[in-house]
């Protein structure tokens, strides 16, 4: 892809972040219809529904706890199944919530182990941070450096490196900068600096998204091939 | 050209992807439709677009829609 292709179509800035596809409603299977019907009944139907669907949930919250136990190794079985089990009691009163959300466009049963995995990704993303300072400015620029370059590719590189730099530093405001240098540069996930800075993941990734849309103009307008080094040339 | 996997990898964080894109909160509300869509050998992409850039640019929602494609399609195979 060249460098001009990058500009983005008039819907695009329109529609990005608070995006426009189209919703989905089709006729629900059997399944996903009974579930729906026994949600909103009253009594023991209901209480026995719910009962499933909170087991429901579990299984999606400990299969997102297994998933990321490897790099949760300061966080001990009962502490991950503590996570495990209030994801799911968090999830359930989404999924309750929502309820006349769900238009079948997926199996009941997938939409519901949404809510089960982003409730468990998002706690041990921030149990992961917990404590932790969130960098907010670069820690270093030496990531960028690679070995073995050619001559020619070496000046290319510390060009665009310096313009790149020099933009994040001078375009971006303050807030877009601080955005970028904590999610892009320095690894912290979104949820933990949405909640330190008090906001949305939705919001910070509009903030996150108009940033690098800047970055790329001003890549662009500085005549830098940058389309090369991401590997978006057209072949 | 000379390999350059972290320069690329850092830029790729920083400039997000060039094609256009959907915000985290949309790609939560079709995620479960997308993933089913993949599993059933669909062009999830088509279906909808921006997406696939999206999770491309947001590292979060990559980690939700692999633990989806996962658990999803873990329980067709059985």
């Amino acid at each position: 892809m060249t460098a001009a292709v990058c500009r983005e179509p008039a819907w695009y800035t329109e529609h990005v972040a608070t995006a426009d596809v189209p919703s989905v409603t089709l006729p629900l299977d059997p399944e996903s219809r009974a579930w729906l019907r026994d949600l909103r009944a009253t009594g023991a139907v209901r209480d026995e529904a719910v009962a499933r669907l909170h087991a429901l949930l579990m299984r999606a919250t400990r299969f997102e706890v297994a998933r990321r136990r490897p790099t949760l190794p300061h966080l001990r079985g009962n502490d991950l199944d503590d996570v495990a089990l209030q994801a799911a009691d968090d999830a359930l009163m989404s999924v309750l919530a929502r309820l006349d959300d769900f238009r079948g466009a997926s199996r009941f049963t997938t939409w519901v182990y949404k809510f089960g995995l982003l409730e468990a990704a998002v706690k041990l993303r921030r149990r992961a941070w917990q404590g932790r300072e969130v960098p907010l400015e670069p820690e270093s620029w030496s990531f960028f450096s690679t070995a073995a370059l050619e001559p020619a590719e070496e000046a290319e590189q510390s060009e665009l490196l310096a313009t790149l730099q020099h933009a994040i530093e001078h375009v971006l405001t303050p807030h877009q900068r601080r955005v970028l240098v904590a999610l892009a540069l320095n690894g912290v996930p979104i949820d933990v600096l949405a909640e330190r800075l008090e906001t949305s993941r939705g919001a910070l990734y509009k903030t996150l998204h108009d940033a690098r849309r800047k970055l790329r103009r001003h890549l662009e307008d500085s005549g830098l091939a940058f389309d090369a080094w991401l590997g978006e040339e057209e072949t | 050209m000379t390999e350059r996997p972290d320069l690329r990898q850092a830029l790729g964080r920083l400039l997000g992807p060039a094609a256009p894109e959907v915000g985290c909160d949309e790609c939560f509300e079709q995620l479960d439709r997308y993933v089913e869509l993949e599993l059933a050998g669909r062009d999830a992409d088509a279906a909808i677009p921006g997406l696939r850039a999206h999770l491309d640019g947001c590292p979060a929602c990559r980690e939700e829609h692999e633990s989806l494609r996962a658990l999803v399609g873990g329980e067709q195979a059985l």
